[in-house]
């Protein structure tokens, strides 16, 4: 007996839901970029899973992507966090609202 | 309870530990060590699924850049958050709820599904076909296309950090 699907969807979807609760609840940029990596990882978790369960390759090569895209994310998005730092002193997402309309 | 079920049972509960941690945590520099103990959990998950190319792969980039990248982002922007202010947004009860109703939705979907309560099948012996996986991103009849778009977002990504994160001097 090995371990059913279930244990891995479901702790793909706790894990989500944490990343969720990480970037709706706090105020701080960084945890909130944190957070959000753990979505991914989440996301690519259950695609692992399926990818190993029907055998496909195009599930291996979603998550290759996946990878791919939050790696530029997290480029892009820690420059832009340097520089709002370096600007406003701050990275408290409350104070972020000069583009308020 | 086999012995693989207890090391995913145990593997699991320190990872979702440790995501509480991350979301929890006052200190930005904690939550990015806790940040690395969650990406370490699911590098042996995919252990575990015998897909031992992307436990490597998750290990070199997750945790060996993406983590090493918010350390740095960490350390660059120093006593940017006092720590003693409340940490969460005024409405958090309403996230509460919408996140639990969120993760009983997908539960609820997913065990719709047939499979759910089978044993999970884990990557053919010997892990995944990677002569096969290397020749699908490069064969004009696989994905070739969104492989090199994918190295053009990974290009226009460093210029734009580049450009974003370095100081310039007043005109």
């Amino acid at each position: 007996m090995g371990i059913p699907v279930s244990y891995y969807l479901v702790l793909s979807a706790i894990m989500f839901v944490i990343g969720i609760l990480g970037v709706l609840l706090r105020r701080n940029a960084l945890v909130t970029f944190m957070s959000l990596e753990m979505m991914f990882n989440a996301a690519n978790l259950i695609f692992v899973t399926f990818a190993a369960y029907y055998r496909v390759l195009t599930g291996q090569i979603f998550v290759f992507f996946v990878m791919t895209v939050a790696a530029a994310e997290v480029a892009v998005g820690l420059a832009l966090m340097v520089a709002i730092f370096r600007t406003k002193h701050s990275i408290d997402l409350d104070q972020m609202s000069s583009l308020k309309g | 309870m086999t012995i693989m079920q207890i090391i995913f049972l145990i593997t699991a509960s320190v990872t979702l530990f440790a995501a509480l941690m991350v979301v929890s945590t006052r200190k930005m520099m904690h939550a990015a060590m806790w940040l690395i103990l969650v990406l370490f959990g699911v590098t042996i998950t995919f252990a575990l699924l015998e897909t031992r190319f992307f436990a490597i792969v998750q290990l070199v980039i997750y945790i060996g850049a993406i983590a090493i990248l918010i350390i740095f982002a960490v350390m660059l922007t120093r006593r940017s958050m006092n720590a003693d202010v409340p940490q969460v947004n005024r409405n958090w009860w309403l996230v509460m709820v919408s996140s639990l109703a969120l993760f009983v939705g997908l539960v609820t979907v997913m065990s719709v599904w047939e499979g759910f309560f089978v044993t999970a099948r884990t990557a053919p012996p010997g892990g995944e076909n990677l002569v096969q996986l290397g020749t699908a991103l490069v064969d004009p009849n696989g994905f070739v296309l969104p492989f090199e778009v994918a190295s053009l977002v990974l290009l226009a990504a460093m210029v734009g950090a580049i450009y974003v994160a370095a100081e310039r001097k007043e005109k």
